[in-house]
């Protein structure tokens, strides 16, 4: 290996530790908030890509019909409750909500894709799509379970892993897709070609985790999502809803998910199951951050990214094998600084 | 005859004919499920009964199965080798990740199996000598004593009697000594270990017995199909072991075989159904597998065998009577220094929440350790017996310095505790739950159990157990569930499985709290019992009245630090204590 090659790798490595380092952000976030451990997250990287390729495609995608059926299950579990607790008021805004709005984007989607409109249209109306799914899948799967155990929730978010990539087979069939580049420009930096992709995704990246610093340090909403985290109970007699701080950060997840899908989209073909490696790299990274800490979390999947390139190089057909089996080293590292073994809830 | 064995006796002679009678493709579904079973078996004891949860079972199946394949058609060993081979392989690797994920909190097990699962699938899949993604084929049959076992047909037999050997193991292993620390370890881990069990081991050894079953289906999958690619063992197929023993449920060790039942004909079913109603070719099964899982544990948790157990009641076991009862330790003679607290000190950062407390009760004596809230009571309690280590002085057990020692050790010393919430296993009988007090007065381990070879023992330690029931006045409830006691009685239960443990010091944590008058009574009338007997008893209260009518002496402490010591009359005129509790007046 030259230093050119070492260079290329960096690059590389750093473009997909970003991405990995976007979704164990996610990963904290959520299991902070909600003590989920949001498996799916790499089934919204999947379907913001998918999605995004099919708009550049001008096809109409899945998506746009999958968001109405969940929108629909939504709505018949609002609806339900609604009527048997009394509340007709709130009647209008859950069909507004879970009804017209999934149609109307339909529509929309349906006459726009056909016209190839510009990229950063294309790449709104995927979050559009796709985002929306984040707090539908909350309100379907976890909401009425959110006193329920840490683990009894991880098997919750393993069959809603389960249930998302079997939805992106139906609507995304089974073949993979890869979008252009955002930016064909090259530069050159000293002996190294830095390919204008990487500095998008790079860019991205940091522009989104600065945003989610701001969210967090001066928006009320962020600051009710970083109490709620730190005391369930206290947050929610200040008047922190659960369900609104569950629902908030898994709009977050998904948000950061789709844009993690349009950054990856590019750089590798995507399939309808891709989404749950990439998801679990980052996990890799946010579990050395035993899940809480953002800083080492993000700084793990930086490393996730590096050592998967360097594999890629060394040994590219145990690339997986690698970045997978680096979480035994963490665990021994976790489990001899772990202090005592802690009981167990329930 | 019972209604479960009859059941039991319809499903035997089924399995027995289904080779002769049946067309080969149910044949091929069943020995699919009996396979399944085996490993969703394992996964019932891991996460249904013990509370850990593993998606990487496929793996182990998949180290079975590779295993034997490699070493069968590359080196020619027999089938029957490869078999101890594969097990043993599986052994050492559970452990290992057993040992460095069990010690952490409960969700890194699952994330660390989902990755090592993936791991592994890429590793099958990759190996050159495995070969690769089309994986290995023509493997021998397996030759049982002469019989060339070379089809579906034959095959069942040998899948079946292995599949409910595992099943008869892992309940024979559910109803003893070791299965009731084992069925503690889910909600009751603080307990058990207060009792002798050393619950990091427990995790290790179920995580352990999981893997082998797993690497037995292995085995026996890579013979009845003589080939061997990556696909079976992937992590999907691992999620999909998980679901079998989440729908089949903890409730019975026949959860796993209804579970791997349904789940393998639901999965047939949709896999024909659904390509077709969808007009495309893909596992859209994971859909409604999902979907399912959701909703099962959204409106039924705890799986489908709840609702079926309930038709098949099992009758109440009689006590078998004991020849030789378990025997007791040497008690201290009445009036020997027990125990003695010497400037033990306790700082939470800089929080003292024990400031040099000093104090020391000798043996028979009934001592009250009293205060206002947040004076350190319930610190001194932990750091007793040990959940809780001091940061300076020293605690002194029958004349051995006891603060350095786990509560394991402290409780192998002769000090039982209870619990100032009942820390009960509500599911368990009175009897189970108060035979846990005698754990470590047993010594028989996993395999024994799994054997039922410890039954002399285990009728010990029942009796023991029934013994203590009486002797506190609960014998009419033996066979009752304990979380259909009163709070009362729960609070004496704890007290009889203290007792259980045959301790020299009794440590009761608040037994009065939540109480009724009439409880309070029968209560402090128990104390006095034991106390006439000989043991020795150390309170934490907070009921006065209680407290006053019962103890010989008394220790108020307030803000970490002892205020008072003397008998009940001395303390109740005590101008500080009085200050302390009802405020001075400056």
């Amino acid at each position: 290996m030259n230093a050119e090659i070492a260079l290329f790798l960096i690059q590389d490595g750093l473009t997909n530790g970003a991405i990995y380092a976007l979704l164990a952000l996610a990963l904290v976030l959520v299991f902070a908030v909600t003590r989920v451990i949001f498996i799916p997250q790499g089934e919204f990287v999947t379907y913001g890509a998918l999605t995004l390729a099919s708009l550049q495609l001008g096809k109409l995608p899945g998506t746009a019909w999958l968001l109405l059926g969940v929108g629909l299950a939504v709505a018949i579990v609002e609806l339900t409750q609604s009527l048997y607790l009394g509340a007709a008021q709130r009647i209008p805004a859950i069909v507004f909500k879970y009804i017209v709005a999934p149609v109307g984007l339909l529509w929309l989607t349906w006459w726009a894709a056909p016209q190839k409109p510009a990229l950063t249209f294309q790449i709104f109306l995927t979050l559009g799509l796709v985002v929306p799914l984040g707090p539908m899948v909350y309100r379907l799967a976890y909401q009425p379970l959110a006193n329920a155990s840490v683990l009894v929730l991880l098997i919750v978010s393993v069959a809603v892993h389960f249930a998302m990539t079997g939805l992106g087979l139906v609507f995304f069939g089974a073949e993979g897709s890869r979008t252009p580049p955002f930016s064909d420009a090259q530069f050159k930096l000293g002996v190294l070609n830095v390919s204008g992709q990487s500095l998008w995704v790079i860019g991205a990246s940091i522009g989104l985790i600065v945003a989610l610093y701001f969210f967090f340090e001066r928006t009320i909403y962020g600051k009710a999502l970083r109490a709620t985290a730190i005391n369930r109970v206290g947050a929610r007699l200040v008047g922190v809803s659960p369900a609104m701080a569950g629902k908030l950060s898994f709009t977050l997840a998904a948000l950061i998910g789709a844009l993690s899908g349009i950054l990856v989209a590019p750089i590798t073909t995507i399939y309808y199951d891709s989404g749950f490696l990439v998801g679990l790299k980052g996990f890799v990274g946010a579990i050395m951050g035993g899940l809480v800490s953002y800083p080492v979390a993000a700084a793990g999947a930086l490393l996730v990214g590096m050592l998967e390139a360097y594999s890629s190089f060394w040994a590219s057909a145990y690339k997986e094998v690698i970045v997978f089996t680096l979480i035994i080293p963490v665990l021994v590292w976790r489990s001899i600084t772990a202090r005592h073994i802690e009981e167990e809830e329930e | 005859m019972t209604r479960a064995r009859f059941v039991l006796g319809v499903f035997l002679a089924f399995m027995l004919v289904a080779p002769l009678v049946l067309p080969e493709f149910q044949i091929t579904l069943l020995n699919y499920i009996g396979l399944y079973s085996m490993v969703a078996l394992g996964l019932v004891l891991l996460t249904g009964v013990g509370g850990l949860t593993s998606f990487g079972q496929a793996a182990f199946v998949g180290l079975g199965a590779y295993t034997t394949a490699y070493l069968t058609t590359v080196h020619g060993f027999s089938p029957w080798l490869t078999l101890l081979g594969g097990l043993a392989l599986t052994f050492v690797i559970s452990v290992f990740l057993g040992f460095i994920s069990l010690r952490l909190s409960g969700h890194y097990l699952p994330l660390g199996t989902i990755a090592w699962g993936i791991s592994l699938y890429f590793l099958f899949g990759n190996m050159e000598f495995l070969g690769g993604h089309t994986g290995i084929s023509s493997l021998p049959p397996i030759n049982f004593f002469g019989v060339v076992l070379d089809s579906g047909r034959k095959f069942h037999y040998l899948i079946w009697t292995l599949a409910l050997l595992a099943l008869l193991s892992i309940y024979n292993l559910l109803d003893s000594r070791s299965g009731r620390a084992i069925r503690a370890l889910k909600g009751g881990g603080l307990m058990a270990e207060s009792f002798g069990v050393d619950t990091a081991r427990m995790k290790i050894i179920i995580f352990v017995y999981a893997a082998l079953l797993a690497s037995l289906s292995g085995w026996l999958y890579a013979h009845l199909l003589r080939f061997v690619n990556p696909t079976p063992f992937s992590i999907n197929a691992g999620i999909e072991y998980l679901f079998m023993a989440v729908v089949g449920g903890a409730a019975s060790v026949w959860g796993a075989v209804i579970g791997a039942g349904i789940l393998t004909i639901l999965k047939q079913w949709l896999q024909d159904l659904l390509p077709r109603l969808l007009g495309q070719s893909g596992n859209f099964e994971m859909i409604v597998f999902g979907v399912l899982l959701v909703l099962l544990l959204q409106r039924a948790r705890d799986g489908i065998m709840p609702l079926v157990i309930h038709h098949f009641p099992e009758p109440n076991k009689p006590l078998v009577s004991v020849t030789h009862a378990l025997s007791m330790r040497a008690r201290p003679n009445v009036g020997e220094n027990l125990l003695e607290l010497k400037a033990t000190r306790k700082a939470f950062g800089g929080l003292l929440a024990v400031n040099d407390l000093s104090f020391s009760m000798n043996s028979g004596e009934i001592l009250g350790l009293i205060g206002p809230n947040g004076a350190g009571k319930s610190t001194v309690f932990n750091l007793v017996t040990g959940v809780l280590q001091a940061t300076g002085g020293e605690v002194i057990f029958r004349g051995e310095r006891i603060n350095t020692l786990s509560s394991r050790a402290i409780a192998a010393r002769g000090m039982a505790r209870t619990f100032q919430q009942v820390h009960l296993l509500p599911s368990m009988s009175v009897l189970e739950n108060v035979a846990i007090g005698a754990h470590r007065r047993g010594e028989k381990g996993v395999v024994s159990a799994a054997l039922h070879l410890e039954r002399s023992e285990e009728a010990q330690l029942l009796a023991e157990a029934a013994r203590q029931i009486g002797r506190v006045g609960l014998g009419e409830s033996l066979n009752e569930q304990a979380g259909n006691l009163a709070l009362g009685q729960q609070r004496i239960l704890e007290i009889a499985r203290a007792l259980c443990a045959d301790p020299v010091l009794l440590l009761l944590d608040e037994p009065a709290a939540g109480l009724r008058y009439q409880e309070k009574r029968s209560l402090a009338e128990l104390l006095r019992k034991l106390k006439s007997e000989g043991m020795s008893v150390l309170l934490v209260e907070h009921d006065m009245d209680f407290v006053m009518k019962l103890v010989d002496r008394l220790v108020v402490m307030d803000f970490g630090e002892k205020l008072a010591e003397g008998l009940p009359q001395e303390i109740q005129s005590n101008p500080v204590v009085l200050e302390a509790y009802l405020g001075g007046v400056k």
